[in-house]
């Protein structure tokens, strides 16, 4: 297809006009290719943007790793201040506590907007549901730390826990990427034609059985794309697990202890007195990096999956 | 039930399979999507009513117009907060809009997605969503060093940093709101001999307006309430001035609220409270008007 279309700014169609029989762009006006430059520069902003991000980072880390060998910087050692082993175990035990959270219910919701809610019902239920992604995630840390651990966890459920947990934060945190996992699933649901229903409830499944049996393995790869990309919102979200989880190093399965997660690290590390180009402050970009190269990692993963979904018909 | 006991009554009905939906195990499962889909508005009211309560002794004239106190906590304010919060969404608007919607239009509109740098910016701009707010602080850190200032905590800093958070925001709520304009309407543009860029300027961006309003208002509401990458830039928790300018130091009513939620004094524990609802009321608000925008001046073709 790329064969067809030559060079140059004049000859080619717009995303707007793919395939359109005729040249209907009439006389080319000089003015134009101007104003079309500037909108493909304000595009690629985003490729430099991200090239932008590496840069940035690459840098502070080559002078961190001249200091600091890899295998400390990535060994499991909580006593060691430049170790990343603990942050990552604590972001994984935080993500984990939220995932279990966000999944069930954002997968209930999603399925109650899809295949139960009438047009009327989900035009107003969906936009209540993403109300919750509004809510910035300093509130949602301080409602952790305010209620969620004095009020629910130590009183309601009496749990012997310490101020700062993982625990609360990580269900705060899956409290805020439901609506992610909601909206995404929703649409793959949608996605799914509706022959495949109706043929289901021809065969006399209920409700129930169309969207178990039926409609959620043909959206699965639209699902798994939703519940990664939560994945990777609750790997990256701040200030919650910075306010509640708690700022130690601290290498443990217990849920109720309070842990260090790496966005906790670097959040605390940048508010603390880390004179610019120290070791200390470079480890800040080190674990930046880790962070950002996981994230990439697990977006990817979500993009390659909303593509097969959309294949699918 | 099986299917012989369907009536040709019930076979109208078939399309919902809503009749044979009178099984425990089907009611236990609808009874749990209904929970699923509360849990998050029960979670909100909790949230809001809570905070309400803890805050409601400090819904006062001094919670909006002081600045913060340390002499007397129970008078404290965020006047310097809620002002840097404005001015950095300000800022952050010039930035990030014309920017995203430049973009937007040349990839709905110019790129010809065949070309292997179109594909790579959308990829790319699909990875930019999903990137981590504290990961965009540490590049506005980068940027910030590369322009020359040293000074930390500033305007421009803030804003840069919160642009780049939503510029993919805006660029991607654009985007849908430009290819939702239908194709007729280019067309006839075209036809009357029109060039692209005219078609767009004239026909396509005007209908794309409310749809584009929307997604700039969401990102926006966003930005205000993001607190990362300005604790990053290393904004101050406490200020005692108003913003003067793009290098004056700021701070924003997050961070204030961040300062706060480790200090063990309970009257500052009740500012931070209200100062919650404040930023809730300012970040509904702006979702509310998004909401209004989208069903009041969307129009279907």
């Amino acid at each position: 297809m790329s064969t067809n279309v030559s060079a140059g700014a004049g000859s080619s169609f717009g995303a707007g006009l793919p395939g359109a029989p005729v040249n209907l762009k009439g006389r080319s006006r000089p003015g134009e290719s101007v104003i079309k430059a500037v909108l493909f520069v304000s595009a690629m902003l985003s490729v430099v943007i991200t090239f932008g991000i590496i840069a940035a980072l690459i840098q502070p880390v080559i002078e961190f790793f001249a200091d600091i060998a890899p295998s400390e910087f990535f060994s499991f050692d909580e006593s060691s201040p430049f170790s990343v082993g603990p942050l990552i175990a604590a972001t994984m035990m935080s993500t984990a506590i939220a995932l279990l959270v966000a999944v069930p219910l954002g997968l209930g919701a999603a399925m109650y907007l899809s295949e139960y809610a009438s047009a009327r019902a989900r035009k107003v239920l969906k936009p209540t549901v993403e109300l919750l992604a509004g809510v910035p995630s300093v509130v949602y840390g301080f409602f952790a730390v305010m209620f969620v651990t004095p009020t629910l966890l130590k009183g309601f459920l009496a749990l012997e826990i310490s101020f700062l947990n993982v625990l609360s934060a990580g269900l705060v945190l899956g409290v805020m990427i439901i609506p992610t996992i909601a909206s995404l699933a929703e649409d793959a649901l949608t996605a799914v034609p509706q022959a495949l229903r109706q043929g289901s409830l021809a065969m006399g499944a209920n409700r129930m059985q169309t969207t178990l049996r039926v409609v959620l393995p043909a959206a699965l790869s639209g699902v798994a794309a939703a519940i990664v990309l939560g994945l990777s919102r609750a790997i990256g979200e701040t200030m919650i697990v910075t306010i509640a989880a708690g700022s130690m190093k601290n290498l443990s399965w217990d849920p109720r202890e309070g842990m260090q997660t790496m966005t906790g690290f670097m959040a605390s590390t940048a508010g603390g007195e880390n004179p610019v180009g120290s070791t200390s402050y470079n480890n800040l970009f080190a674990v930046g990096l880790t962070l950002f190269v996981i994230t990439l990692v697990i977006n990817i993963i979500s993009i390659a999956l909303v593509r097969r979904f959309r294949q699918a018909y | 039930m099986s299917i012989a006991t369907v009536t040709a009554g019930d076979t109208v009905r078939l399309a919902t399979g809503r009749s044979r939906d009178r099984n425990v195990g089907s009611i236990v499962f609808l009874c749990a999507l209904w929970f699923s889909l509360f849990f998050g508005v029960m979670v909100l009211v909790v949230l809001i009513v809570d905070t309400a309560i803890s805050g409601a002794s400090r819904f006062d004239a001094d919670l909006l117009t002081s600045y913060d106190s340390t002499l007397f906590p129970e008078r404290t304010g965020f006047r310097a907060g809620i002002l840097g919060s404005l001015w950095l969404m300000l800022f952050t608007a010039l930035m990030a809009v014309p920017l995203g919607i430049a973009a937007a239009v040349y990839l709905e509109e110019f790129a010809n997605s065949q070309r292997w740098y179109n594909r790579l910016i959308e990829v790319n701009l699909q990875n930019l969503a999903a990137v981590p707010a504290i990961v965009y602080g540490l590049l506005a850190v980068a940027v910030m060093a590369t322009l020359g200032f040293q000074r930390k905590g500033i305007v421009l800093g803030g804003a840069i940093a919160l642009a780049l958070l939503i510029l993919p925001v805006i660029i991607i709520t654009t985007r849908e709101a430009v290819r939702a304009v239908p194709r007729e309407i280019r067309d006839g543009s075209l036809a009357l001999g029109a060039t692209t860029w005219q078609t767009t300027w004239r026909q396509t961006l005007p209908s794309a307006i409310p749809g584009i309003a929307t997604g700039t208002i969401l990102g926006l509401s966003r930005a205000i309430g993001e607190a990362a990458p300005l604790v990053m830039l290393g904004l101050a928790g406490s200020l005692r001035f108003d913003p003067e300018g793009l290098m004056s130091p700021i701070t924003a009513l997050p961070i204030q609220i961040y300062g706060l939620t480790s200090s063990s004094q309970e009257a500052y524990k009740e500012a931070a409270s209200a100062a919650i609802i404040v930023l809730l009321v300012m970040i509904l608000g702006l979702n509310a008007l998004a909401i209004y925008i989208r069903n009041k001046f969307q129009r279907s073709w």
